[in-house]
């Protein structure tokens, strides 16, 4: 039996439907000409375009329906009701919502009903004009499949009292429900909201009666809604902002209390309840319920003495009364573009040659800078910015410069930066880039998977006098071994920098430096890039700096074979007995709801905003500490804070322009593990299998009572009998990143080339994180029950997991040619996969789905050569190969 | 005859496989589809399987024995394209109503002879009513968003003259299927409705949508909730899916509908997805263990075939679908 209460249920492409637990549900009002010049005026003009994006604009701000209303003398309101609903149908991004047909012409309703596939809600209907065409109107609606709203409206006129209001819907109800058999759940009475505090006394009770009156309908027309425009309640207060957002504030929170769900509510023309002060609570109370006599003369007195709070900015301009060489230096501090080419006009008609605007006063200021960072005064995502300004200004000096031919500058030198081979990832080697430029170094940037024997090709020809390698992705580390082997056989004697989220100084020093005779350098993070590029490059005392650098490395080594010679392993066989016991008898396995593939080509990205992890994001810009104390952190809040604001700002772009497109696919299969390796199967009986993951046991020796994991053990093995499954995914946000950066840095701005790309990497985790949830809570469904905060799923407390191939739980990067393989990824969403099996575009996120809940991560730690060998055996790979992709891992 | 809203109270119904699929083994050339009544028909309509009813009766009419033969309670009427859209492609706009009203004759003939031989399994005919090739909430042009090839009104009109045509012919009940644009099948609904209130009859409609890929929607962009939700307002028999899926894809969505419709709830899947020549090669045996999940989640009332499909895949059907309980309707 559907034992199911009767709700209101519309439908644009997506559902809506409204139950006693759902929030108010708020109507976008800003496609109504009635309402908004703007709109008007684009529709005469027929600016479709603008007109659609304020549409788009009202749903990704939070709108649940869109009401359109073309009522205007000088329109064709039929003709502009069907366009705009037929464009918007092509919008999937706006189409999604349910839409609100707003006339007072049966003609454009009706018109409007026959190009929405979904069910809408008609606004309005009425008993104004009699019962015979209200009849008429709400017959044909029914068969058109829209709710409606009915005007609490008569043949005698609009109610204005809580008698007629409710002697209205009373009548209105009962003849929709009992003549024309309209479907109760699909009526919404509009109650009419009238202003209050008119100074008129029959005004008085205009919002306490529409209160009642709500109350009234809701307890007794069963499964019928109440709407209503708010901004009305407050005509009488035009002008005072302060006083308006208070009275919406109250009469919503009264209005919602007494069974109000629907309504038309300007959301930048509320207060908070609780924030309203409570004086003005007080007064604005008193008016709402009609509280005193003299409530409104209170009010207004009171009106007065409330400053309008409107947070106006006021931009402070003072320093442009500062000496010329000041307020460059401001504006390359502060990062502001907007006086610079003025400015360095100015000193450039001072100069005697172009050139020295940038060795003088542009140096002047980027020293200052580069003082403020280097004393931590200034962070990285404040120092982008500057450089963009500096960019800036040096490109509008640069045609100047040609024209006198005045020579180059004098750089403090020329550093080569690039991402290896195979690798993607060039946050990090951008931040460099610019860091380093600003501290008047030329880059010669050779951007991502860059051979290596252009980078010795390319090192030689520009005469560079060091290079820095970058690379995310582990197999990346053993390219930064083979250049290093390249440069000594090429006799290089410039200095080797590694960078990137895998590198470290142990690596380097155990991996790298021993290849190398001349200077090798791990460089932690971007802002010691600079100390770092000048002591190498300072003749005077670089010598003794290389042979400290070498002398420490040297040590690191010592102390690594120490550490890895006591380190106990035991043998792959005892590794298996010991292995991740899970009871099978016991243990809940649910077969999933969805088994086979799903494919997502263009996932809305606004869905994505809620499961962003911001902590990750400042790590990229080098600020230290956990979102959100980030943003009030004493040291690093005010730039933490900015840097937010402009992300929000480029997130907010993302969204509304599609910048980014996200794509997704993923997969449920039948699975049963046959030891270390996990056969996925394609079909139910399991005897035809698909692909084969193979996983990786730790073998370090462990404590009593400690297992010895592989992921293969979180899979039921084929001999228990017992039917279990995996899952695999590949999502990714990262499609169009490339072109904007491009964008961006074809316009000297650094700063927002690295946001998008940091932005696109934000995103995809989200995508992940949300794929994640929705597997486990529908797909799979073993968590159909799981209600979990933004923070729990950031901190991963949920049964299951995700492990990535290429990070702890399983390093093994060749597990994805099994995923692609499995899902048909590069066909089905267009990720493809590098030489090192990065993937591209670079915000891609990839990974197994393990639904047991005894399934957890764990770091695989070092393995020895007899698992080596099993491995290469059962990946049908040669023992070389295997042991190229296994590097890492093995233990020495 | 007995009412078929009791019978599946307490029975799942079985509805035929693909005509498209039986009648390609006829190999009718130009001059079969033409028959005596097309002889000199000024444009070539070989390929207009909806016309067969009118020039080679009797094959259709074998076609019907086999599906029933093979345990169909319901079958199809052969006019998917007889509306004056669809037909349009052929020219033959002005026989739509005896392309509809004869298909409608032959099936109900056939589905009686059956019926008077064993009274306890009554067969009933439905009226097969398409999507059209024209599309009511999508452009056909990608430089034009706003347009379209066809209005509200226009389908209305057209199907409107099907539907009679079919009632007149004697179907059973009316079946709106493939529905991939939400807007058309409203206007199809609609146009029924008018007919009802107007005769005063009050013939069962079965709404059968398309989930056109592995996005989960309709062609027009809507969910499965969402697709259920903009036709709930007519008191349907059944909702359900049907064509472009294989059972086994189409299971989740029918869940969507099993969860949430009260009506009852049909599918009449593909025989599996095409392989790489564009031929559904699902065996009956697959098709029907695939079929037995949704008998076992009891997620059906009505089941059936679309592309591919077979007598046999039907007959392989309506054994399974013998032994289970239909989905409870509220």
């Amino acid at each position: 039996m559907n034992t199911e209460k009767k709700y209101l249920k519309l439908s644009g492409l997506e559902p809506l439907i409204i139950t006693p637990e759902s929030n108010f549900i708020n109507v976008g009002e800003r496609t109504n000409v009635a309402g908004s010049r703007k709109f008007l005026r684009l529709i005469k003009e027929e600016k479709f375009d603008e007109a659609l994006a304020i549409a788009r604009h009202q749903v990704d701000g939070g709108a649940q329906i869109i009401d359109i209303n073309m009522d205007d003398g000088l329109l064709d309101g039929k003709e502009a009701m069907v366009r705009f609903m037929n464009l918007i149908a092509a919008e999937p991004d706006i189409a999604r919502v349910p839409i609100m047909i707003d006339s007072s012409k049966w003609e454009i309703i009706e018109a409007g009903l026959q190009v929405a596939q979904g069910k809408c809600v008609v606004n309005s209907i009425s008993l104004k004009e009699g019962e015979a065409q209200f009849i008429e109107h709400a017959k044909k609606i029914k068969m058109y499949g829209a709710a409606v709203i009915v005007m609490a409206f008569d043949e005698v006129g609009q109610a204005d009292n809580y008698n007629r209001r409710i002697e209205i819907a009373q009548r209105s109800y009962s003849i929709l429900v009992n003549e024309v058999n309209f479907p109760s759940e699909d009526i919404i009475f509009d109650l009419n909201i009238f202003p209050v505090a008119t100074g008129m006394d029959e005004h008085k009770r205009n919002a306490i009666d529409f209160i009642e009156a709500t109350r009234w309908v809701r307890e007794n027309l069963p499964n019928a809604s109440v709407s209503g425009g708010v901004s009305n309640v407050s005509f009488s207060f035009r002008g005072n902002n302060a006083v308006r957002e208070a009275m919406h504030s109250v009469f919503l929170y009264y209005a919602i209390k007494a069974g109000m769900n629907i309504g038309i509510v300007n959301p930048t023309m509320l207060e908070v309840y609780d924030e309203i002060p409570k004086d003005l609570l007080e007064h604005v109370e008193d008016v709402i319920l009609d509280r005193r006599e003299d409530a409104t003369e209170r009010l207004l007195d009171f009106a007065e003495s409330v400053v309008s709070t409107a947070k106006e900015r006021k931009v402070d301009l003072s320093w442009r009364e500062k000496s010329l060489q000041d307020r460059i230096t401001y504006s390359l501090v502060k990062g502001l573009d907007e006086f610079i080419v003025e400015d360095v006009e100015e000193a450039r008609l001072q100069a005697e040659k172009p050139i020295e605007v940038i060795e003088g006063n542009l140096m002047i200021g980027m020293n200052v800078v580069g003082d403020l960072f280097g004393s931590g005064k200034m962070f990285l995502p404040q120092v982008v910015k500057s450089a963009r300004v500096m960019k800036r200004a040096v490109a509008y000096l640069l045609p100047f410069i040609e024209l006198d031919k005045g020579g180059a500058s004098e750089s403090n030198g020329k550093i080569l930066l690039a991402t290896v081979k195979g690798d993607v990832h060039d946050i990090g080697k951008n931040i460099v880039g610019v860091v380093l430029g600003c501290n008047n170094y030329d880059i010669v940037d050779l951007g991502v998977m860059v051979a290596p024997e252009k980078i010795i090709q390319a090192a030689k020809d520009e005469n560079v006098d060091a290079i820095g390698l970058s690379g995310l992705i582990t197999p990346s580390l053993d390219e930064m071994v083979y250049l290093a082997k390249e440069m000594e056989r090429h006799n290089f004697k410039v200095p080797l920098l590694i960078g990137g989220a895998t590198t470290s100084k142990a690596h380097t020093a155990v991996k790298i430096d021993p290849h190398y005779k001349n200077a090798v350098v791990h460089v932690h993070d971007a802002s010691r890039a600079v100390t770092v590029v000048g002591d190498l490059l300072d003749k005077r005392k670089n010598q003794k700096y290389v042979g400290d650098i070498k002398a420490d490395y040297v040590k690191v080594r010592e102390g690594f074979s120490d550490r890895s010679s006591k380190k106990e392993f035991v043998s792959l066989e005892n590794a298996r007995k010991n292995k991740f016991n899970i009871d099978w008898n016991t243990a809940e396995i649910k077969k999933p709801n969805f088994e086979g593939i799903q494919v997502f080509e263009d996932f809305d990205l606004t869905k994505l905003v809620d499961f962003i992890d911001w902590t990750p994001f400042f790590r990229t810009w080098e600020l230290a500490g956990r979102y959100p104390a980030i943003l009030t952190d004493k040291v690093v809040g005010e730039t933490a804070s900015n840097l937010f604001k402009d992300a929000k700002i480029m997130l907010a772009q993302i969204l509304d322009e599609k910048w980014l497109t996200a794509k997704a696919v993923f997969g449920i299969f039948p699975a049963n593990a046959i030891k270390d390796d996990i056969e996925v199967y394609g079909d139910a009986e399991r005897k035809d299998i698909n692909v084969k993951f193979v996983t990786l046991r730790q073998q370090a020796k462990k404590k009593e009572g400690i297992a010895n994991i592989a992921l293969a053990d979180f899979v039921a093995p084929k001999e228990t009998g017992i039917e279990d499954y995996i899952g695999a995914f590949c999502v990714s946000t990262g499609f169009g990143t490339a072109e904007l950066a491009a964008e961006f840095e074809k316009d000297h701005d650094d700063y927002n080339s690295i946001m998008i790309k940091a932005l696109a990497d934000r995103l995809a985790e989200a995508f992940a994180e949300y794929l994640h949830k929705k597997v486990r809570t529908e797909y799979w469904g073993y968590a159909s029950s799981e209600g979990l905060t933004n923070e729990e799923l950031i901190k991963e407390s949920y049964n299951g997991i995700r492990p990535a191939p290429g990070y702890p739980a399983c390093p093994d990067h060749t597990e994805k040619w099994t995923i692609w393989d499995l899902l048909s990824v590069k066909e089905t969403i267009g990720v493809e996969l590098t030489d090192s099996l990065a993937m591209w575009p670079a915000a891609s996120v990839s990974g197994y789905y393990f639904g047991n809940e005894k399934s957890k991560y764990f770091a695989l730690g070092k393995i020895k050569e007899d698992q080596l060998k099993d491995f290469a055996e059962r990946k049908n790979m040669d023992l070389e190969t295997a042991k190229k992709w296994l590097n890492p891992n093995l233990a020495e | 005859m007995e009412d078929i809203r009791n019978i599946l109270k307490d029975k799942i119904l079985v509805l035929d496989g693909a005509m498209g699929t039986m009648i390609q083994q006829y190999n009718f050339t130009e001059e079969d589809y033409r028959g005596q009544k097309f002889k000199d028909f000024h444009i070539s309509v070989k390929g207009n399987n909806d016309m067969l009813s009118i020039t080679q009766p009797e094959a259709i009419k074998e076609i019907h024995a086999k599906y029933l033969e093979a345990g169909a309670d319901i079958i199809e009427t052969n006019t998917f394209s007889s509306t004056t859209i669809a037909m349009a492609d052929y020219e033959m706009e002005d026989f739509v109503y005896e392309l509809n009203f004869e298909s409608a004759k032959i099936a109900k003939e056939v589905a009686k002879e059956f019926t008077d031989k064993n009274p306890n399994k009554p067969r009933f005919v439905a009226g097969s009513i398409g999507p059209t090739n024209r599309t009511a909430s999508m452009s056909p042009d990608v430089n034009d968003p706003g347009f379209r090839a066809v209005t509200f009104d226009d389908l209305r009109v057209a199907y409107r003259q099907q539907a009679e045509a079919l009632i007149d012919g004697g179907v059973d009940l009316l079946l709106v299927e493939t529905v991939f644009d939400t807007l058309n099948a409203k206007a199809a609904l609609f146009a029924i409705e008018e007919l009802k209130a107007e005769r005063n009859i009050d013939i069962p409609i079965m709404l059968s949508g398309t989930i056109t890929d592995a996005s989960g929607r309709t062609l027009s962009g809507q969910t499965a909730e969402a697709f259920l939700i903009s036709v709930s307002h007519i008191p349907l028999l059944t909702v359900g899916f049907n064509c472009a899926l294989g059972a086994k894809q189409l299971t989740p969505h029918l869940e969507v509908l099993s969860q949430k419709a009260s009506f009852g709830v049909s599918a009449h899947p593909n025989a599996g997805l095409p392989n790489a020549f564009g031929e559904y090669d699902e065996t009956p045996s697959q098709m029907a263990e695939q079929i037995k999940e949704y008998l076992e989640k009891g997620l059906i009332n009505i089941i059936g075939g679309c592309c591919g499909t077979t007598p046999a895949h039907i007959k392989a059907i309506a054994d399974i679908a013998n032994g289970y309980k239909p989905r409870l309707v509220s």
